[in-house]
């Protein structure tokens, strides 16, 4: 018999995720920790170790280790990002079956509604003077408004542009995904130039979000260790795993997330057992657009400024991680963003200084895409994901 | 029914063509002056203010032309501070047969290929802010520049750093022309001071500037210079200082605007400061702006951001050359060649920032070079930046 903890509402809604995202952090953080210890140790003397005393004074071994903490935690910060976006792609998918390539605008479109409504605050005077807890506050109304108006613009995409093609051939709508994300790119850049010729946005800076808290700052022997954690990644993290469990919660303790459920299982049949399948295929868009919307948000308070085209980039690498993770499956997108996020983390941090200034940091993209191609070739359904016949 | 329809559908089409034929000025002929300068995007703030500098001089300084007949026009043209704009727009110039002159770029590397359009047809470009060596050592006869060169600007701030005790350096650049280009100049001039270059790196990231700050952060240079443009380098700015760096920032014209201080804020004055090497200083250095300040101020609202006051000389040469040229010309229409040659022709031309004098290659035959240091975190206080070192500087022969 299933022991009573295990079966309640408070272990599967809070216990169990966050154990999921912890062992998905170690997991990876380990990981990938040891690969470039012993990768610096390996070189330790060799010409690349020597290159790096000539620059900055420490050799490869000090360096990696100096900076590790910091990398982990900028891998954290960044997986989350990505695993919040990831998860709009992947609940698309698993209901539909189709990839709503529109999806990096609407997280896009969350980013500006946020920043805009936090300039609007600036304008008249509030933020300026407004005390830390109350600056958090804002933060959460700024996080909100935009988690509204992305899935309200992802309902209305999926109204107008999927749902009158649902049963064109997979091609189509995927191309009507592409087409409506160039539109909405344009008309976020026709809004945001109406009032000045510019049309990237900056981030106001309030509260104490740009304070570091000091985590660590003591003296291992020789190796002086110092971590500390910028207040703008732990609201980051800290959001975002809120999110993830209220999504959790949703999706696999409530009815509604019964009938999600079901709907990507088999359409026809949860439509012969009384589930309104338009209706929750609009709840999912909606629900993946807020996710999308809310790191929207989450993006611009780490990196300050965000354009139009902000989109892009992260939402390409939002989706490699929900396909690395299993496409169509939610704890894929998870542990695809986090492995990504830190990937390219420590990427961006090594690899100049592991290919004696060749490769700069820029080529960190590289090798999330090739990891990308290297899980597609030898395990196409993702990590997490089910091996699916061919249907017929 | 349907003949009166037919007689009235005629009536309109002749009245339309006639009216269509009568459009052109009544008079004299048309001179068009056209500016090119990023009116839309990140740096769109000078680059409107430089098109309005040029606007108010031909508010202000065409009546010479006028009296001779010619109705002047500005034909404004946005660059996105994007070369394949800038060409694209260069052609569109070059088209029209009024255009006899060019105030513009921002962007030295959207001026270099445009340029080239110009040569082609002979228009006589006038420069208010283009610094890359390239854009006069080509030796066309058409372009000029009222400001300094970055051979001599990138020595300049190396020096700077080494007068302020630098002894490590790391540089960075944003990968264009004019970036890149004063970056290795800094560089050139840094390894000759004997000040060691910890690394030299390129990058386009407008956002994240993390995987960057890593390396340099760990290598803790005396001096981070960063060639590029204000909308990048105060992100990396504000990101570094919260990166926990607290050495100098140094950089160059291209950080010479106010919104640095809106984006960094604090981040410019933390630590050992932000200085940047320009080649405009700021508007009360030159004696004749405090009119042009308040002119401007009266028509556009603001405070004149740098480079407006370069736009309005370079829109002040154009005429002036155009004006000579058609002297010359015993009073008709000059062509484009004769502009371009009146203007590299002009002897002391007193300009609003200076007395201009061009040598046979179109730079300045004596250019001001300025390092100023960010003094107060508020972008109001932008023009009241300490200057720390001013020098005048010949061009390399």
């Amino acid at each position: 018999m299933k022991h009573r903890f295990l079966a309640s509402p408070f272990y599967k809604g809070i216990i169990f995720p966050l154990a999921q995202m912890l062992a998905f952090i170690l997991g990876s953080g380990t990981v990938l920790s040891l690969i470039i210890i012993v990768l610096a140790f390996v070189l330790r003397g060799t010409a690349i170790d020597q290159a790096a005393v000539a620059k900055n004074g420490t050799d490869i071994m000090r360096y990696t280790i100096d900076n590790l903490p910091q990398v982990l935690i900028d891998g954290v910060t960044l997986g989350f990002v990505y695993a919040a976006i990831a998860l709009g792609y992947t609940m698309v998918y698993g209901v539909l079956e189709f990839i709503n390539f529109a999806h990096s605008e609407i997280f896009a479109i969350g980013a500006f509604v946020g920043v805009e409504f936090l300039i609007a605050l600036n304008n008249a005077g509030v933020l300026a003077g407004a005390s830390v807890l109350v600056s958090y506050g804002w933060l959460v109304l700024a996080i909100i408004a935009a988690m509204a108006a992305s899935g309200l613009v992802a309902v209305t995409v999926e109204r107008i542009a999927y749902r009158p093609l649902r049963n064109a051939p997979r091609l189509v709508p995927l191309i009507s995904a592409i087409g409506v994300s160039f539109f909405l790119q344009d008309a976020i850049r026709l809004v945001e130039s109406l009032t000045t010729g510019e049309f990237h946005r900056i981030i106001p800076s309030f509260g104490n979000f740009d304070d570091r808290i000091s985590l660590l700052n003591i003296t291992l022997g020789a190796f002086p260790l110092k971590i500390d954690l910028g207040v703008k990644s732990l609201w980051v993290i800290v959001a975002a795993v809120l999110m993830l469990l209220i999504l959790n919660y949703i999706v696999n303790l409530t009815k509604l997330g019964k009938a999600i459920r079901s709907v990507a299982q088999n359409q026809s049949v949860s439509s012969l057992m009384g589930i309104n399948v338009n209706q929750i295929i609009s709840l999912t868009f909606f629900i993946g657009g807020s996710l999308g919307g809310a790191a929207g948000v989450l993006y611009a308070l780490k990196f300050t400024r965000i354009d139009p085209y902000v989109g892009f980039f992260p939402g390409l690498k939002a989706f490699t991680a929900a396909v690395v993770g299993g496409i169509g499956n939610l704890t894929g997108a998870l542990l695809g963003g986090i492995v990504l996020g830190m990937l390219e983390t420590f990427a961006g941090a090594y690899l100049s200084i592991f290919t004696m200034g060749a490769f700069g940091a820029e080529y960190k993209d590289i090798l999330a895409f090739a990891i990308l191609i290297l899980v597609l070739i030898f395990r196409p359904s993702g990590l997490l994901g089910e091996q699916v016949g061919q249907k017929a | 029914m349907k003949k009166f329809s037919l007689a009235l559908l005629s009536v309109l089409m002749i009245t339309s063509i006639l009216l269509a034929g009568c459009s052109g000025a009544s008079g004299g002929a048309v001179i068009k002056v056209a500016s090119q300068s990023p009116l839309s995007g990140g740096q769109s703030s000078v680059g409107v203010d430089i098109k309005d500098g040029a606007d108010l001089a031909l508010s202000q300084l065409s009546d010479a032309l006028k009296a001779q007949g010619f109705t002047v026009q500005l034909a404004p043209y946005d660059d996105q501070a994007n070369p394949d704009s800038g060409v694209a727009n260069a052609k569109q110039i070059v088209a029209d047969p009024t255009v006899l002159c060019v105030v513009g770029h921002y962007n030295s590397g959207v001026q270099i290929p445009s340029s080239e359009v110009y040569h082609s047809s002979q228009l006589a470009n006038v420069s208010p802010a283009n610094t890359n060596p390239k854009v006069t050592d080509r030796g066309y006869v058409e372009v000029n520049r009222i400001v300094g060169r970055d051979d001599m600007q990138g020595a300049v701030g190396a020096q700077f750093a080494s007068s302020k005790g630098a002894k490590t350096v790391y540089i960075l650049h944003d990968k264009t022309t004019y970036g890149q280009g004063i970056a290795t100049f800094f560089k050139s001039k840094s390894e000759e001071l004997g000040m060691k270059v910890l690394g030299f790196d390129g990058t386009e990231e407008k956002a994240n500037f993390d995987a960057i700050l890593t390396p340099v952060v760990s290598a803790n240079p005396d001096v981070v210079y960063f060639g590029g443009m204000f909308d990048q380098i105060a992100v990396f700015i504000k990101q570094a200082r919260q990166k926990g760096y607290k050495g100098m920032f140094l950089s160059d014209d291209g950080f010479d605007s106010p919104e640095a201080a809106k984006i960094a804020g604090s981040g410019l004055t933390d630590g050992n400061g932000t200085y940047y090497s320009t080649v405009s200083g700021p508007a009360k250095l030159y004696p004749g702006t405090a009119k042009f300040q308040t002119d401007f101020k009266a028509k556009y609202n603001h405070d004149p951001l740098p480079f407006a006051a370069q736009g309005f000389d370079s829109m002040g040469i154009c005429l002036k050359g155009i004006e000579e040229a058609t002297k010359a010309n015993g009073g008709k229409l000059p062509s484009r060649a004769q502009v371009a040659t009146a203007i590299r022709a002009l002897k002391d031309y007193q300009g609003i920032t200076g007395t201009i004098n061009f040598n046979s290659k179109g730079d300045l035959v004596q250019a001001k070079y300025f390092v100023i240091q960010v003094t107060s975190p508020s972008p109001d206080k932008w023009a009241d930046n300490t200057i720390a070192q001013t020098l005048d500087l010949q061009p390399p022969q």
